[in-house]
């Protein structure tokens, strides 16, 4: 260049001054065949981060396809991903950091394909990014097979009699499916052909890539394009192609453009403060006083809580691990799930103990309190010959046992309160009355709080709750004392 | 009470929270600064996604529920591409969904941070605990020859504990951790404390953070020449002896004068001790030794093992996985067996308690 | 138009950097990029500029899929 004059049209600094990514001695140019349109479309990004000032903040992800290399050029971060997840991985990088920018660049067996849900959904969330989508109706990189996009009756490596719309069906209309959709702003079909098509591609890039500045979300801008090698083409032919027998089935234009009704996408910054972390993960009323109330069990009681699935037998034992760990015994509660949740009946495993816990699955049982025909049936042989049975009398029959044996009215007594719900509380009360008989330890303090604790959020099933547990507490009825 | 112990109390390592195992993992992923969740629903994991869900966004951190668990690693593939802690959570069938994104991290040298709470299978299986994921997890189980760091906590105490630890770890050797445990341990409630919260950690200077600084970054996992491909395999192979020569974990149960050593991880390592217990206050010379950590294997701890012990008992909720490695690590210089329970059994006492008395016998 | 007229634009292509694609050739509206039968250090058969014509539409810069292989400058006034 001469002093006098002045470069006009000229290598973008949105590329590296040389290619010193890309091995091998070739390190100015790229490496795509002759008259790829990746190339074209890579010159109109490299002069867009430039031009609208984003090459900072840019991140351009690379595709599995051609343009995987894409990295070797941009002069911008730049990253490698799974075939058909440059979406998702956009979608991480702007969650994480929503003042980047990112391009997910991709082809059509890429996007339309394997990663034809991931581009959906981020489309659909309305994701701050610009997929620059490259329909070049092949899979170009692993040598010309079928595309989602291919046209029908073209022939490819997988489709050596051509594409028939009974056996692959119809090309996808990638543009129009996802103007279809509500969350994104824009999207537009271009084609990196004639003079005129290529200028109308820049304006469509440089528009999504202005939106995503102003961060106002999602853009698609679908680029028809070359490939020559696998057409069989020249470049020039291939053009040709493109306009007689891609555009009129992938009609050119603009599908969607609602980024001015949008307001820019907002998100607070994450709160790292110590003390803000601690009051988002502590309920306010939690742990406090549990130190100053330690209890000494005598022994380990291991206790299964079994009944049917909307009988409260699982927070009946919570209750029951609460008011453990409000006494500082440790507790372990273990719902039923997996194999034993079939047939309807829900059981849990309490285990209260002074020592660390070992299994937390109660088998052999201590306590066993059941509210219902099928779980007494199914979960009495379990019970020890020194264990203890309490039971809900009021729709169990009166089981044939020589274990110890108490009973509550505890359904009965939740009716007559108005609420079927708070018969678990009710059993917990006779529950009490049995534990103050073996542990010579008076919890009922403890379990009250438990209760209050448990409805801490309803506040009018808290005093229901308390009336129950005490009603079941008086009530409760020795069967048999072994 | 004294002030110093009303002050103690209200601290926040002395304050006590009932949890499953599944919410505590949340619990320690914040507390370690962990910024993003990704997840797709999935019994007996699900907890982690509902608990994240409730807690993420109380403090402006990201809360995404994927479409797949294809996408959710991914996500977390982004997120920590761009330097910030992230973290997803599955079960055996997302797991290997998950596979080929945690290869492309392993590979690129990210920090991510993956629980796996397993269950039953092979195929849709069912939502019963078991260990079978034992292989697809600690082998590496994607393609190529990567590794995963792999903690196996068997409490919700540990579920916090070692998945705040994970994120430590993954930063430090730039790998995924795996967090493995079972349906069990998932599902369980007990007492936790927890740890303090660290603040907001500088960005690593490798990242895409979207800064003139960071513009020339870039993160990839694909190099043409054979000899650039070998290279970076070499050096992840020596990042793994590495972590095989510092990061071994193990608890060690009445192992010195044992005859009979039984090995397990996960809600088994639980059993195992109460059957240690058991068949000690009956005089029979048994011990544990709990991997804490399935890679690295504790090999080293077994093998200053090999000389007391006359056997080993693997216990397993598998088709015995683990079993190969410990096999391995003595280079089958004792005889090692299996006792093992699948499709969601876990194996009672009674029944690890009289396979050692087979055994001594 | 002779050589002697004061061109106002002028095209430079590296011919090493050349694919030979003819996608310039294509696109000039005047014509003034045209094939050569030379070949380059990658062994294609280069384009160059024809030496005068250039209207500096920019035209030839876009259609080249190459990064730097053309470069338009305008003469200052
Ligand atoms: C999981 C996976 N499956 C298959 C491949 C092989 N593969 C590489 S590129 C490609 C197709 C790319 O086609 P397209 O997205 O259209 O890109 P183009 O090369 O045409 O630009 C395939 C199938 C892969 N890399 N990963
Ligand atoms: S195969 Fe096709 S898409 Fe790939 S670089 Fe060559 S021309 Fe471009
Ligand atoms: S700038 Fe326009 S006129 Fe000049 S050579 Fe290029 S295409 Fe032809
Ligand atoms: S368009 Fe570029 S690569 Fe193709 S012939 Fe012209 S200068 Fe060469
Ligand atoms: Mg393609």
């Amino acid at each position: 260049m001469s002093v006098n004059e002045t470069v006009k049209f000229g290598r973008s600094k949105g590329f590296f001054e040389t290619f010193d990514r890309r091995p091998g001695p070739i390190k100015k140019n790229m490496h795509y065949c002759p008259g790829c349109g990746h190339g074209i479309l890579h010159k109109l990004i490299a002069e867009a981060l430039i031009d609208l000032g984003m090459r900072d903040k840019m991140i351009v992800i690379s595709p599995v396809g051609c343009a995987v290399f894409a990295y070797y050029y941009f002069d911008c971060g730049g990253i490698s991903v799974p075939h058909g997840r440059a979406p998702a991985v956009a979608t991480g990088m702007i969650r994480a950091n929503p003042d980047s920018f990112v391009i997910s660049y991709q082809g059509d067996g890429d996007l339309g394909a394997i990663g034809l849900n991931n581009f959906l959904q981020a489309a659909n969330r309305g994701e701050n990014m610009t997929v620059c989508f490259v329909n070049n109706g092949i899979y170009g990189m692993t040598s010309g097979q079928m595309a989602p996009t291919t046209l029908v009756g073209q022939k490819t490596a997988t489709s050596p009699y051509g594409r028939s719309a009974t056996n692959e069906g119809y090309p996808l209309k990638v543009a129009e499916m996802v103007a279809a959709l509500e969350s994104p702003i824009y999207v537009e079909r271009v084609a990196l052909t004639s003079t005129k098509n290529i200028r109308a591609a820049r304006t469509a890039l440089r528009k999504g890539l202005t939106y995503m500045r102003e961060k106002r979300g999602f853009s698609l801008i679908e680029f028809l394009a070359a490939c020559p090698v696998n057409l069989k083409k020249n470049a020039s032919e291939a053009d040709d192609w493109i306009e007689n027998n891609m555009i009129p089935y992938f009609p050119l234009g603009r599908f969607k453009d609602v980024a001015s009704d949008r307001s820019p996408i907002e998100r607070p910054e994450p709160v790292f403060d110590k003390e803000k972390v601690v009051e988002a993960l502590f309920p306010a009323d939690s742990g406090l006083d549990w130190r100053k109330k330690e209890a000494k069990l005598r022994k380990e009681l291991r206790i299964k809580c079994a009944g049917f699935g909307g009988q409260g037998v699982l927070s009946l034992g919570l209750m029951i691990a609460e008011m453990g760990q409000s006494r500082d015994i440790n507790v372990s509660w273990l719902p039923s799930y997996g194999p034993e949740m079939r047939g309807g009946t829900a059981n849990c495993s309490v285990v209260l103990s002074n020592n660390e816990i070992g299994s937390p699955i109660v088998k052999e049982t201590n306590l066993l309190i059941t509210m219902n025909q099928p779980s007494m049936d199914k979960f009495l042989p379990d019970l020890l010959p020194k264990g203890l049975l309490l039971y809900d009398r009021t729709n169990i029959e009166r089981p044939d046992t020589d274990r110890r044996t108490y009973s509550v009215e505890a359904g009965r007594i939740a009716i007559e309160l108005g609420n079927p719900k708070c018969a678990n509380s009710a059993i917990m009360g006779a529950f009490a009355a049995c534990l103050r008989g073996i542990e010579q330890v008076n919890y009922e303090e403890a379990f009250e709080e438990a209760i209050r604790k448990t409805f801490a959020k309803k506040a009018n099933l808290v005093n229901l709750n308390i009336e129950a547990f005490r009603k079941g507490k008086e009530s409760v009825k020795i069967e048999n004392v072994n | 009470m004294s002030i110093s112990m009303v002050k103690e109390s209200m601290s926040f390592n002395t304050r006590k929270l009932l949890l499953k195992g599944n919410e505590a993992s949340v619990y320690g992923a914040l507390l370690a600064g962990c910024e993003c969740f990704f997840g797709y629903p999935i019994t007996p994991a699900s907890e982690i996604a509902n608990t994240s869900a409730e807690f993420f966004p109380k403090l402006n951190r990201t809360f995404l529920q994927a479409e797949s668990e294809i996408a959710a690693i991914n996500m977390v593939f982004g997120a920590s591409a761009a330097g910030h802690r992230a973290l997803t959570a599955s079960s055996g069938l997302g797991i290997s969904l998950k596979q080929e994104g945690v290869s492309y991290i392993a590979t690129c040298e990210l920090p991510a941070v993956i629980i796996d709470v397993m269950r039953g299978g092979p195929g849709l299986g069912n939502i019963g605990p078991e260990q079978s994921d034992y292989n697809q997890v600690v082998k590496g189980g994607g393609h190529g020859s990567y590794k995963c760091v792999v903690l196996a906590p068997n409490s919700p105490q540990e579920m916090c504990d070692f998945t705040f630890k994970a994120f430590d770890l993954a930063d430090k050797y730039r790998t995924p951790v795996y967090v493995l445990t079972d349906g069990v341990v998932g599902q369980m409630l007990e007492s936790v404390s927890l740890p303090d919260p660290i603040g907001k950690k500088p960005l690593p200077e490798w990242a895409l953070a979207g800064t003139a600084e960071t513009r020339r970054n870039m993160i990839t996992s694909i190099y043409l020449d054979y000899d650039d491909l070998e290279s970076v395999n070499l050096k992840l192979q020596a990042k793994y002896a590495e972590i095989m020569r510092n990061e071994q974990r193990y608890e060690a149960y009445m192992v010195d004068d044992a005859e009979l050593i039984m090995v397990g991880y996960g809600i088994i390592s639980r059993l195992i001790r109460s059957a240690v217990d058991t068949l000690r206050s009956e005089g029979r010379k048994v011990g544990m030794l709990r991997p804490k950590s399935l890679f690295p294997f504790p090999v080293d701890a077994l093998r200053r093992l090999v000389g007391n012990a006359d056997s080993f008992l693997c216990v397993e909720m598998s088709n015995g996985q683990m079993i190969d490695d410990v096999r391995l690590a003595i280079e089958c210089s004792k005889p090692v067996r299996l006792l093992n329970r699948m499709g969601g059994n876990v194996p009672s006492l009674e029944e690890i308690t009289g396979k050692c008395g087979e055994i001594l016998k | 138009m002779s050589g002697a007229t004061e061109e106002k634009f002028r095209v430079e292509i590296i011919s090493d950097e050349c694919k030979g694609c003819l996608r310039c050739v294509n696109a000039c509206p005047r014509e003034v990029i045209v094939p050569t039968d030379q070949v380059n250090m990658m062994g294609v058969v280069y384009v160059e500029y024809a030496d005068e014509g250039c209207i500096g539409c920019g035209a030839c810069f876009y259609a080249c899929p190459e990064p730097g292989a053309i470069t338009v400058y305008e003469k200052k006034k």
